[in-house]
């Protein structure tokens, strides 16, 4: 299936990436190549096969861990804000959404 | 010290006299000498890692006796959290990151007496087969540095066989610690899905990723994974199965073990010298008393399909939390949020991860959902199904790691597509949650080397280590 370059400017909006030109082009092509190859799984039959899902895998059913929901200090404002690229009055700071 | 010492020689060091101080210094010289050419390393933790040997100098003894991993330096790949020292996924979107916690396998590591001596290079978020993907400049391959050292652990891969330090942990999601180990010349596991838990693991795909050991011998790899392995109540999907004492099973012994071969591993695409090497390495396995079985896998050549939707999928999900918002760097001209967004992303990740997260959007886009998502989805239970037919037969399967032997660096870079299909021993693995190790088996006219993957049960990590160690012996 071809990928036109209108269809990858729609998926970058979707995935919140504003590309270049240049890159809508590379992208274009590359990503054709690469569904191109993808398009191969059509040769199987899959109408009676169920949709992996995590617990399916055999062994490793029923094993996962499960704890106790009980309310535990968490990490904290000062840590969470910490690595705010910016910060005030214990709330991360955003461009303006509404207005102006 | 040794060029690649073992963490037995090691602690044997300690008991005759030397001290931690001592061995980290002489591994944070080596790092410094070579590290400028072979890139291995993104952030070398050398006050933090002297500190904490001239810590350990005052107890060493007592250590030794308590602690499995006392004084022992390990690299850690910069996708796990290590708090209070850089972590950066080898991209410019977290800039100069200082995690607010650390891993669940480092902290492990760290607890059993391990010293980080840094945080190694990969493809940004782990999204290569090549460490070309760097925001950070690629890691070279010890044995010649033109070639790759493989990816994404290329970092950790390329420091231990250079003997810039003895072990490192590496993730993970679709050959990552295994196709650099084999590039590289040294052991590398993926453990079963679950084993060692992703805690502090900055997420890729979250059903295929798994931390891992790299190391020069399986003794090695066998003392790493049982320290990292277990529970965890941090990481839900972390299971809960007992860690057995892995060096028990080194005993080398593979009599009557039932080695699966399946012949659609070693047809197209196997280059020559791969299948010459790896056959060889059979051959010795079956002259020390295994058993060779013929076993299908009949869909081996859809993996690579069924495996860049999935991680797509879930990494174009994983990589929505790099906004510009709590962590990492912001795109500083925006007007609005929505153009934050946009303008830090664009700017923040590479072309790679870029690719990926379209790729994985198109999957789960309304109107392909049905068509790329959920067929890969059902393409996956049929992968699943072959192992366990396969498992019937035998109790390991033998594949090459790699198709190729390294390849030179810049030689695959602008063909994506040609660089995930060297993916297509590794990706089923990972599909399948199951374990796998690549052990060296040779070297290439060219003088790199090759490597061979075994492939185990679920949590049947104890016989994958007992083949590796038998190929050594």
């Amino acid at each position: 299936m071809p990928i036109t370059k209108a269809e990858v400017t729609k998926i970058a909006q979707l995935a919140n990436l504003e590309l270049s030109e240049a890159e809508v082009d590379q992208f274009s092509e590359q990503l054709a190549a690469i569904v191109k190859h993808i398009d191969q799984l059509n040769e199987l039959d899959t109408a009676d096969v169920k949709p992996w899902q995590q617990r399916s895998a055999g062994a490793l059913q029923a094993s996962y861990a499960v704890r106790d929901d009980v309310v535990e200090p968490s990490l904290g404002t000062d840590k969470s804000l910490a690595q705010a690229p910016a910060h005030d009055a214990g709330h991360f700071l955003v461009p303006r959404v509404i207005g102006g | 010290m040794n060029t690649n010492p073992t963490i037995a020689e090691i602690h044997g060091l300690y008991k005759d006299g030397k001290k931690p101080s001592e061995i980290v210094a002489e591994f944070l010289q080596r790092i410094e000498q070579r590290n400028p050419q072979l890139n291995a390393f993104i952030t070398v933790n050398r006050e933090g890692a002297l500190a904490q040997a001239v810590a350990a100098d005052a107890t060493i003894q007592q250590d030794l006796a308590q602690k499995p991993l006392a004084g022992i330096p390990v690299a850690v790949k910069d996708n796990l959290c290590t708090e209070g020292l850089r972590t950066t996924c080898a991209s410019k979107i977290l800039g100069d990151y200082q995690p607010p916690y650390t891993a669940t396998a480092v902290r492990k590591l760290l607890d059993a007496g391990a010293i980080i001596l840094g945080k190694t290079n990969l493809d940004e978020f782990a999204m290569g087969s090549s460490n070309e993907n760097s925001a950070y400049g690629p890691a070279r391959n010890p044995h010649n540095e033109a070639y790759v050292p493989g990816g994404t652990s290329g970092g950790s891969a390329a420091a231990v066989a250079a003997g810039l330090a003895p072990v490192a942990l590496g993730s993970d999601t679709g050959g990552s610690i295994r196709q650099p180990a084999s590039f590289c010349g040294v052991i590398g596991m993926k453990p079963t899905y679950g084993r060692v838990s992703r805690y502090g693991l900055v997420a890729h795909a979250s059903s295929l990723d798994q931390i891992g050991p790299l190391a020069n011998c399986a003794e090695d790899a066998a003392r790493v994974l049982r320290v990292i392995a277990g529970r965890d109540r941090y990481d839900s999907t972390s299971a809960n199965v007992d860690v057995p004492n892995y060096l028990a099973s080194l005993s080398g012994d593979v009599k009557g073990l039932r080695i699966g071969v399946p012949p659609e591993c070693f047809g197209e695409g196997l280059h020559g010298e791969v299948k010459t090497k790896v056959e060889a390495a059979i051959a010795r396995l079956q002259a020390r008393g295994a058993e060779l079985v013929e076993v299908s896998l009949p869909h081996t050549k859809y993996a690579v399909a069924v495996y860049y939707l999935i991680s797509t999928a879930e990494a174009s999900s994983n990589l929505s939390r790099y906004d510009g918002v709590r962590y990492g760097v912001r795109a500083e001209d925006a007007r609005t949020l929505s153009e934050m967004y946009r303008k830090t992303r664009e700017q923040g990740f590479g072309a790679e991860v870029k690719r990926r997260i379209m790729l994985g959007t198109f999957a789960l886009s309304s109107g392909y959902y049905d068509a790329y998502y959920e067929k890969a989805q059902r393409v996956r239970t049929m992968l699943v199904q072959d192992f366990e037919r396969a498992f019937e037969k035998c109790d390991v399967i033998v594949t090459p790691t790699a198709p190729t032997p390294p390849f030179k660096i810049g030689e695959k870079s602008d063909d994506p597509l040609a660089m995930y299909l060297g993916d297509i021993y590794t990706v089923t693995i990972n599909l399948a949650g199951l374990p796998a190790i690549s052990v060296p088996c040779g070297m290439s006219s060219e003088k790199l080397p090759i490597g061979v993957q075994f492939i185990g049960k679920p949590f049947d990590e104890s016989r994958l280590l007992q083949v590796a160690q038998c190929l050594a012996s």
